[in-house]
């Protein structure tokens, strides 16, 4: 392997994480008052902001409704200030149209829009930071912001990106880790179900070790999903003593 | 220019506060959660069947109401039902019926043949009331109206059949979530401070001058253009920065809750009531207040 080490001898990795280790998360739930639904999470180094508006009548295009169920609308951005290089376009390219499409999937699956039909859901997520594992980052990030929303989901969608090294898959990668080549599979996951909602490998893998690297994937997404089950119940607990009664 | 300028504090926390110590007993649920494997409950807003299980698929409190389960999640967009009163903004003028949008997932429709039209109650709609719709009402303007049915789809159909819906003229819309308004006889109210209310079950409220003498003729789309004096202006402007501090911290919204906060907040100046120290104080005295009268 040229460059760094990713796995050092004794099973550290560049942070000091061992293999199956998640970075540690933060979120908060209900951050903008204007918006259905918002949070904000950080996972590391890599900060995310989502928002939600809707269901609502469809805005712009009339032509795309759907009279059977509601159409996802995800638009997927990165902040300027995000990379260690500035960002000249801060959504709209190649990259973050791919992403958006990657999250509008993601939610079709989760997201029980054939109760609304002819109305549009509107996703929005913003990378304030970027610090490795940008699309599952955003993933947590917007599932958090639809619960807020009050959408109905058939269970959380959390993602985890998992790499490869020296035949060990590594958990949640960080930037160093994601760009110090070796393939990586992000992974979207229903997780009281298992089903998966996305699954996206970009890079050359022998078909031995998918197993191993699917297995890595579902447990580390089951971990942030404990992660984002304790945000929701302890938003969920302080919201409803507020409202008392 | 005046900088008004404030040291850092701790924030006290909310749950702490001895107002707060009752424990919640709530059934909590998230998105996921089975909320039985029993086959014997119907299955109601909020939950949906996952090989047999009754699961949550929303985050919020269960509600049982005999056989069935339903979940209320914290926050969503207005649900409207018969009879609700609302507040909305016209988005669209089709052909014989006004789009207006309340804050509901669909915007609801106001029909030609369900407003009163000036010049009294049995007028008949010609095909030249339909060219001059946009004379009653244009696209941005604000109207109260009731719900009369809720089609299928979730759209509400709506009605001003009432000298008491219309178009609203001058005054301020303060826009919050619909779980805070309280569901009562009456939404519309004559506060005694000196102006007056609308509290639009869809999370929209209007505050107005109380208006002086009612014209009937008017039919509800006559709207003063009168200059409103500064005095009322200041009581319009203190109620909504009081709504904004209530519906900040969550409390019920209705007449009296209003009032007293309005009552309580006369010590500070308009535009301190909406620095976070200020309303918390406010609100908790507030809450004081409804608990002594109420008990």
């Amino acid at each position: 392997m040229a460059g760094l080490e990713l796995l050092s001898d004794q099973g550290y990795r560049l942070d000091g994480r061992k293999a199956p280790e998640l970075r540690k998360v933060q979120a908060r739930m209900g951050v903008f008052a204007q918006a259905d639904g918002s949070a904000y999470i950080e996972q590391g180094n890599t900060k995310a902001l989502a928002v939600v508006y809707g269901p609502h009548e469809m805005r712009g295009s009339r032509s795309r409704t759907l009279h059977d169920r509601a159409v996802i609308n995800c638009q997927y951005s990165m902040a300027t200030f995000s990379t260690a290089e500035r960002k000249r376009r801060p959504h709209g390219d190649r990259k973050s149209t791919e992403m958006s499409l990657h999250l509008k999937q993601t939610f079709e699956a989760a997201v029980m829009t054939q109760l609304y039909p002819r109305s549009q859901i509107d996703i929005y997520v913003k990378v304030l930071q970027a610090d490795g594992g940008n699309y599952s980052v955003c993933v947590n990030a917007a599932t958090l912001a639809v619960i807020d929303a009050g959408i109905p989901m058939r269970d959380y969608v959390c993602a985890c990106t998992v790499g490869f090294v020296d035949e060990t898959p590594l958990a949640d990668l960080c930037f160093a880790e994601e760009s110090g080549g070796g393939s990586s599979l992000a992974l979207a996951l229903l997780p009281r179900g298992g089903q998966i909602a996305l699954l996206q490998m970009d890079a050359r893998l022998h078909q031995d070790h998918l197993e191993t690297l699917m297995e890595a994937a579902m447990t580390a997404c089951k971990g942030v999903s404990k992660v984002l089950d304790e945000v929701v119940r302890q938003h969920l607990q302080e919201v409803s003593v507020l409202t008392g009664e | 220019m005046a900088v008004d300028m404030r040291l850092p504090t701790f924030r006290s926390d909310s749950r702490s506060n001895s107002l707060f110590d009752r424990k919640v007993n709530k059934d909590l649920v998230v998105p996921g959660d089975v909320i039985t494997t029993d086959t014997g409950f119907m299955r109601g807003h909020g939950t949906y069947l996952d090989d047999d299980k009754l699961t949550a698929s929303v985050a919020g409190e269960v509600e049982r109401v005999d056989k069935l389960i339903c979940v209320k999640p914290l926050k969503t967009r207005f649900n409207g039902e018969v009879g609700d009163v609302i507040v909305g903004r016209i988005t669209e003028v089709q052909q014989k019926r006004w789009k207006v949008e309340t804050n509901s997932r669909l915007d609801s429709v106001l029909l030609l043949s369900s407003v009163n039209l000036p010049g009294g109650e049995l007028r008949r709609r010609s095909a030249e009331d339909e060219l001059t719709m946009r004379e009653y009402l244009q696209e941005g303007d604000l109207i109260s109206a009731e719900v009369q049915s809720v089609y299928a789809d979730g759209a509400l159909l709506l009605h001003t059949r009432s000298l008491k819906y219309g178009k609203l003229g001058q005054g301020v819309l303060v826009q919050i979530s619909p779980s805070l308004i309280k569901r009562q006889k009456t939404h519309f109210h004559n506060l005694p401070c000196g102006a007056s209310i609308i509290l639009g079950n869809n999370g929209f409220v209007w505050l107005y001058p109380t208006p002086g003498q009612q014209d009937e003729e008017a039919g509800g789309f006559y709207t003063s253009l009168e200059p409103v004096s500064l005095s009322d202006r200041e009581v319009i402007s203190r109620l909504r920065n009081c709504l904004l501090a209530l519906s900040a911290h969550k409390v019920l919204l209705y007449d009296t809750s209003v009032l007293y906060c309005y009552e309580v907040s006369l010590s500070q100046q308009v535009k301190d009531i909406l620095k976070p120290e200020v309303m918390e104080e406010i609100v908790m005295m507030t809450q004081q207040k409804l608990i002594e009268h109420e008990g």
